[in-house]
């Protein structure tokens, strides 16, 4: 009997994702008067899969613990639709529910591998939404953001310098300074700060010099980064400089002057450092160099190519085996136990958040939201694509979490602030949008007239 | 009437889009790099994920067992080598129907897995029922039927194979060269796959080595049997002409205060190279040994795959040749028959053996044909038939094929000759220790006739020359082979 609903609740959860997803992909360019219905709709899937998956997760620990924790989560989640839906009664709904159904993922997945953990994220995920409340109305009110991006630009290179000085070494690479006893993560926060800078300078003006700052300035973050060997950090800065500066600039040239820059110095950083080659050579041939720097990478693809497209199950397969499962490769412990399919549509979440993030950003008037919208959206996604692609083996893996999924506290509430941040902007467009609305209230009437003439 | 107005809708549309170009690219970019990212992974999934996840690294198999009633084993015609029975009490035992006369090639599965049991261990472990059965079973928490493994083992040469050994010391590969298929693999001593659990550990405390696959693992002088490499080299370095060979056998061959004799110090008289061959002299090609250029023949070795990894799914050996300007010259000389640092594993003398037999060409030994789920419906079709590598060109291996011919019709394979079929061979007696009367008994050869034709190696270790043990061998696998259906 158990086994039966856990088997079956497999399966309904691939195909409960599946149709939130298709519904998510609609939503996008869907007009406002229809989006009331498909949102319930992405609700009451949302929540079902959510139901499910800790059923299932339950049923295989027998740990009284898991319905608990169970509780917790939707007290959190529905505590966070409402309180939007009062305060922010205008928000996007859509990017909210994706916010929502990533962390569930996450919750989930690292309640399966470490109970403690996921109790953690959860704690870390009340406090992130906390802080990140007011984001939104402080981003709609504040106007004067854009003067100060210098500031912003200093205060994030500085924190990287104190990173690359003081900061404490994890498999080889510098990335969290401690605090008062608390590790956190700073170019999780750097990495806003330099799109607020990039747009701020951008905005100001395109030409030459400010480039060429621009462009300077980019370089050192990239640099420090490098030089710290958080090579996934280093290359999220790199692209998402590049998409702004192409969109600001609306120049393409400048884009493959960037990419060449980017290849070469790639190429470089290959011959080098060691660190590079060893990467390069877990990607390239994972199974040649499986008792050292490929065991990671193999233990993935084991994982995935074992799970299969509909999975081990909750509780079934051995993520535990993947070094580092739950910050970086908590995508193969997806896929292994929920399926390839399901992680696939999870993959379509996010580009369906991306869509999201560019549409409102094209829709926008001002033209520095439209930078910082674009620049955020595009670190969000590039970060994705890092993580995954280095789990699956389709890019050399660069060590780069999984946005709201992965373990790991400051990465969470970078992400929460970006999301914030972003639904400020959709705040600001919802203005717009009604501003002009009664500038054009006139002309739509004439219109009207006409028609009714004919 | 007016003309048409733009609608200001449309307008403001394509003004739309124009402004935000830089953001449809960009869209545009991201969702191109994410379709590359997810078709790989699917791509990764249907193609590549059998062979990446059948590892030994990857736990996770071990767990299929419980979840599956591990798969038949088949030989090519379907006769089950080894299946798991399932008592009433749901316990499982593997059993082997052939007990002893697959040992090695088959394997067993249960402390730990060896042949074709490891080889294959992903699809015996994988079922591929049919996916309602699978789901019943799976809600009711039965276990599933595991995929059955239809080898290119043909249970007929496995036979007499392993009567050809007849319980001595030595192994017997025989393979297709055409196909690379393996047809039969016998390794002696060899023991009861199924009493593998219980007699544990009499098995590894045999001072024989009975677990050792020595078809694939054991290292041998190669004898004369390394005389169609020397010949090989020799032609090489001559054109492919032999016209100016030729040699004055005395039954030995002189160097500094000792001498290399030819078998019972038999005087071979006038001899051209394919009497040389046939014959076997040692002292004519002791004597070549002497004047072959040492880098090309370590090419030539190399080129064998001496000291390089094969194309194999079996645990092996690598064999290994070694041969330096600076070696005495007794040395070049016992290298160029076979009885100097060279070893070599007898399937790799079977592989180099249907290289010449197919053209030069070395297809990838098979062992496994097909995959089919537990009712008989196809899995994996037909495994693929892989050319592996060119060992010599198709002139070369026409040559090789006449001298190994010659043996057989005026040389030491002569026991070979038949109405029936066309044997071609050569024959190796390989002294392994300072004890002279002791040495391994070698025939490495091909047959062809109205059925496909066969390569096989025989070594039969310690028992003497090779004429008189290895080749009445191989004559019995030939023979049955023939025989009436």
């Amino acid at each position: 009997m158990v086994n039966m609903i856990t088997e079956l609740s497999k399966y309904a959860m691939i195909l409960f994702l599946a149709l939130y997803t298709l519904t998510g992909f609609q939503l996008v360019r869907m007009p406002e008067p229809k989006k009331q219905a498909a949102l319930k709709q992405q609700d009451i899937l949302f929540f079902s899969m959510h139901l499910l998956g800790n059923l299932i997760l339950y049923l295989h620990t027998e740990n009284e613990k898991v319905l608990y924790f169970y509780g917790a989560q939707v007290l959190l989640f529905a505590v966070f639709l409402l309180l939007h839906h009062l305060v922010y009664p205008k928000s996007d709904r859509l990017l909210n529910h994706n916010l929502l159904l990533f962390l569930s993922v996450g919750f989930l997945m690292l309640a399966r591998l470490s109970f403690d953990k996921a109790v953690r994220q959860f704690e870390m995920a009340v406090l992130a939404a906390g802080l990140t409340f007011l984001i939104p109305w402080i981003i709609r009110r504040a106007g004067n953001l854009r003067k100060y991006y210098r500031w912003y630009g200093g205060a994030g290179l500085l924190l990287l310098l104190t990173v690359l000085v003081a900061g404490n070494t994890s498999y080889g690479a510098k990335l969290t300074i401690t605090v008062y006893g608390f590790a956190f993560q700073p170019s999780e926060f750097v990495k806003i700060l330099f799109v607020f800078f990039v747009s701020g300078m951008l905005y100001e003006s395109r030409d030459f010099a400010h480039v060429a700052l621009s462009a300077c300035a980019a370089a050192a973050h990239v640099l420090v980064l490098t030089l710290s060997k958080d090579l996934g950090g280093a290359l999220i800065f790199f692209v998402a400089y590049l998409v702004m500066l192409y969109v600001a600039t609306k120049q393409p040239l400048y884009f493959l002057a960037g990419l060449l820059a980017g290849s070469g110095a790639s190429w470089v950083a290959w011959r080098l450092f060691a660190h590079v080659k060893t990467r390069v050579l877990a990607w390239s041939d994972p199974f040649s160099v499986i008792d050292d720097a490929g065991y990671q990478v193999a233990q993935s693809l084991f994982a995935i190519g074992t799970g299969s497209w509909f999975g081990l199950g909750l509780g079934q397969g051995m993520p535990y085996k993947i070094p580092v499962v739950d910050e970086d490769f908590i995508f193969a412990a997806i896929a292994e136990e929920l399926g390839i399919l399901f992680a696939v549509f999870l993959v379509f979440v996010y580009m369906c958040s991306f869509y999201m993030i560019l549409n409102i950003a094209m829709c926008l008037k001002d033209a520095y939201y439209k930078l910082v919208a674009v620049g955020l959206g595009s670190l969000m996604i590039f970060q994705v694509f890092m993580s995954i692609g280095g789990v699956v083996k389709f890019i050399p893996s660069t060590g780069v979490t999984l946005p709201f999924i992965s373990s790991g506290g400051s990465s969470l509430l970078s992400m929460f602030a970006v999301w914030a941040i972003i639904q400020g902007m959709y705040l600001k467009r919802n203005d717009e949008v009604a501003k002009n609305g009664k500038a054009k209230e006139k002309p739509k009437k004439r219109k009207k007239a006409e028609k009714k003439q004919k | 009437m007016e003309k048409p107005k733009k609608s200001p809708k449309k307008e403001k549309r394509q003004r739309r889009s124009k402004n935000n170009r830089e953001y449809n690219n960009i869209l545009f970019l991201f969702t191109g790099l994410f379709v590359l990212m997810v078709g790989y992974l699917v791509y990764f999934q249907i193609f590549k994920s059998r062979e990446t996840i059948n590892n030994p690294y990857n736990a996770r198999l071990e767990t299929f067992e419980k979840r599956v009633i591990r798969g038949d084993i088949l030989a090519c015609d379907g006769q089950i080598l080894a299946h798991t029975a399932v008592g009433e009490d749901g316990g499982e035992t593997r059993e082997y129907p052939f007990g002893s006369i697959f040992a090695h090639v088959v394997g067993y599965a249960g402390n730990g897995r060896t042949g074709i049991e490891e080889m294959g261990n992903f699809q015996l472990v994988t079922s591929n029922a049919y996916f309602v059965e699978k789901f019943i079973h799976e809600l009711k928490e039965q276990k599933n039927i595991g995929d059955s493994l239809v080898t290119t083992l043909d249970v007929r040469l496995q036979t007499a194979a392993h009567e050809a050994l007849a319980g001595r010391k030595g192994a017997v590969v025989v393979m297709e060269p055409s196909t690379g298929n393996v047809r039969a693999l016998v390794s002696g001593p060899d023991f009861d796959p199924g009493q593998v659990a219980s007699s544990w550990s009499s098995l590894i405390a045999s001072p024989d080595s009975v677990l050792l696959n020595r078809a694939t693992q054991g290292l041998y002088p190669p004898g004369s049997t390394f005389k169609t490499i020397t010949l090989l080299a020799y032609l090489r370095e001559h054109g492919l002409s032999a016209e100016d060979f030729s040699y004055l056998c005395e039954g030995k061959a002189a160097v500094g205060n000792t001498s290399i004799s030819c078998y019972h110090g038999n005087r071979h008289g006038q001899l051209d190279l394919k009497s040389a061959y046939a014959k076997s002299c040692n002292s004519a090609f002791a004597d070549m040994g002497r004047s072959l250029d040492t880098q090309d023949l370590k090419e030539l070795a190399d080129s064998l795959l001496f000291g390089a990894e094969l194309p194999l799914a079996l645990p092996y050996s690598q064999s290994s040749f070694s041969l330096k300007d600076t070696d005495p010259e007794v040395l070049h000389m016992m290298t160029a028959i076979g009885q100097g640092n060279t070893l070599i594993t007898p399937m790799h003398m079977a592989m180099i053996t249907a290289a010449i037999a197919n053209g030069g060409l070395l297809m990838t030994p098979r062992f496994l044909d097909r995959t089919e789920n537990y009712t008989g419906a196809a899995v994996v079709e037909r495994y693929p038939v892989t050319e592996y590598k060119s060992l010599m060109t198709a002139q070369e291996a026409r040559i090789l094929q006449e001298y190994m011919r010659a043996a057989v019709e005026e040389g030491t394979a002569s026991a070979l000759k038949s109405d029936v079929y066309t044997a071609a061979g050569k024959t190796g007696t390989a002294e392994y220790s300072s004890d002279k009367s002791k040495s391994h008994a070698w025939f490495t050869g091909y047959v062809t006739g109205d059925k496909p034709d066969l390569a096989v190696c025989v070594l039969i270790e310690g028992v003497g020359s090779g004429s008189e043990y290895a080749v009445p061998a191989a004559k019995k696998i030939f023979d049955a082979y023939y025989a009436g259906e």
